[in-house]
């Protein structure tokens, strides 16, 4: 809710002609597609469905493969399945999604939520363009993505444990963190989505 | 690498911004928009937002308000100030706000706190509370809006938001809010390494130095302070500021 704001408000200072959408028509001609999900991931497939979204937004994913970012949940979504609400997601990327299992729970808490590094494992990506490794990211969420295809993660951040903080597989581009609310740099990986 | 975040806590009242002294001694700082523009070209962590005279006055922090830090801020900032119902915190998140405090509500109603959690998820509901020193030296929870210390244990009313979902605790000191002579140690100790949820300290900071130095005490997720943010140097001249820290300052 909150970073559909935050969303339309870097797109419009970019000069991104957008629209904030749930209509599957628009959907069907979009030629690029941001999903910005906050909340849980079973009422968010469960939405998803209800308003018949999921044969446009596989369409667009799937057969005409335009550029699609997902950015926290909306990253999550692109999975197969996940912990949360024990739900099956749209199973774009070949992952899955957990909770956080932390030996030292007081010291690394859950949600893992501030701001964090990207360690990049591929980072010759158009995405990365630009980015610096000492760049901080905001982050907020208590679950994450595990790829079963090593080559589809950008990036991984340690928190406890390193864990997938973007993904990349073709046109589909996630991210664990928000990059609308991530000063400059987050500006910047916007950016180079929008030059897909 | 992850590191705490250092954040700016702005006081609005009546249309600006004003910083206290444990609580009262209100004094004028200058106009909210203002000070959002340079924490964003400072590249500040985060932002909390307060609407201190809402919950006395009966109506909650303005959308307008919200709605305009919404438009500028760069990074996530959280705002409170007379929050009571679902329908509030939704619209102000539509607005950009990160995430809502709420403090006296949750003081009348833990049932509310945990509805508001299940309906926005817990990283979206942050709680802060507010605990005084009785004159025997023992904390107190305080309520603002009543200006009294309450007699329900403080350790006990965090242990129900830590069961009611919150995602998050601001614990200020009331005692040493405005001082700038450092956070009240004892307060957070025994707490930070008992939390499962992120713990933010506020009150009393007068330079980073304060900030690592709490740190030593546990594993701290936030260190807030409104004085060192918005005045400079021994006289008090208001200056917005904020420097980045590095992260390895912490815990050691």
């Amino acid at each position: 809710m909150g970073n559909l704001f935050s969303v339309g408000k870097i797109l419009s200072k970019i000069g991104c002609d957008y629209r904030v959408t749930s209509d599957p028509e628009e959907i069907a001609n979009a030629n690029r597609i941001i999903m910005p999900g906050v909340g849980h991931f079973g009422t968010a497939m469960q939405n998803m469905r209800d308003r018949n979204l999921l044969t446009a937004l596989n369409e667009a994913a799937l057969v005409r493969k335009v550029p699609i970012l997902g950015i926290c949940l909306g990253m999550q979504l692109m999975a197969s399945q996940s912990e949360e609400g024990d739900a099956a997601g749209l199973g774009w990327l070949d992952a899955s999604v957990v909770r956080f299992k932390m030996d030292d729970s007081t010291r690394f808490k859950v949600p893992h939520m501030g701001w964090n590094t990207l360690d990049a494992q591929r980072p010759d990506d158009p995405i990365l363009n630009g980015i610096e490794t000492a760049d901080e990211f905001y982050f907020v969420h208590s679950f994450h993505l595990i790829a079963h295809q090593p080559e589809d993660v950008l990036t991984t951040t340690d928190y406890s444990y390193p864990f997938v903080s973007s993904v990349r597989r073709n046109n589909l581009v996630g991210m664990q963190f928000h990059p609308e609310k991530s000063h400059a740099a987050g500006e910047r990986l916007i950016r180079n989505f929008l030059t897909l | 690498m992850f590191r705490p975040r250092i954040i700016p806590v702005l006081l609005y009242r009546n249309g600006g911004l004003v910083k206290s002294i444990r609580f009262t001694d209100h004094r004028y700082i200058g106009d909210p928009i203002n000070a959002v523009r340079i924490f964003n070209d400072c590249f500040a962590d985060e932002l909390i937002i307060l609407d201190i005279e809402a919950s006395k006055k009966g109506h909650p922090i303005s959308t307008e308000l919200v709605r305009e830090v919404g438009e500028e801020a760069n990074m996530p900032f959280a705002v409170g100030g007379g929050i009571t119902t679902l329908d509030q915190i939704a619209e102000r998140l539509r607005m950009g706000a990160e995430k809502v405090v709420l403090n006296t509500v949750g003081l009348n109603s833990i049932s509310f706190v945990r509805e508001a959690v299940s309906n926005f998820g817990s990283s979206t509901i942050t709680a802060c509370v507010d605990v005084k020193k009785n004159l025997l030296g023992r904390y107190q929870l305080y309520s603002h809006s009543l200006r009294k210390s309450l007699s329900p244990n403080w350790r006990e009313h965090i242990k129900m938001l830590e069961d009611a979902g919150v995602g998050e605790l601001i614990l200020q000191s009331v005692d040493m809010d405005g001082t700038m002579r450092g956070y009240d140690a004892n307060l957070y100790k025994e707490l930070a390494g008992e939390l499962n949820m992120p713990l933010v300290a506020l009150g009393g900071a007068g330079s980073y130095q304060d900030m690592f130095s709490l740190s030593t005490y546990g594993p701290l997720n936030g260190f807030a302070a409104g004085s060192l943010f918005v005045y400079y140097g021994p006289m008090k001249g208001v200056l917005i500021n904020y420097s980045k820290v590095n992260g390895d300052a912490f815990f050691k």
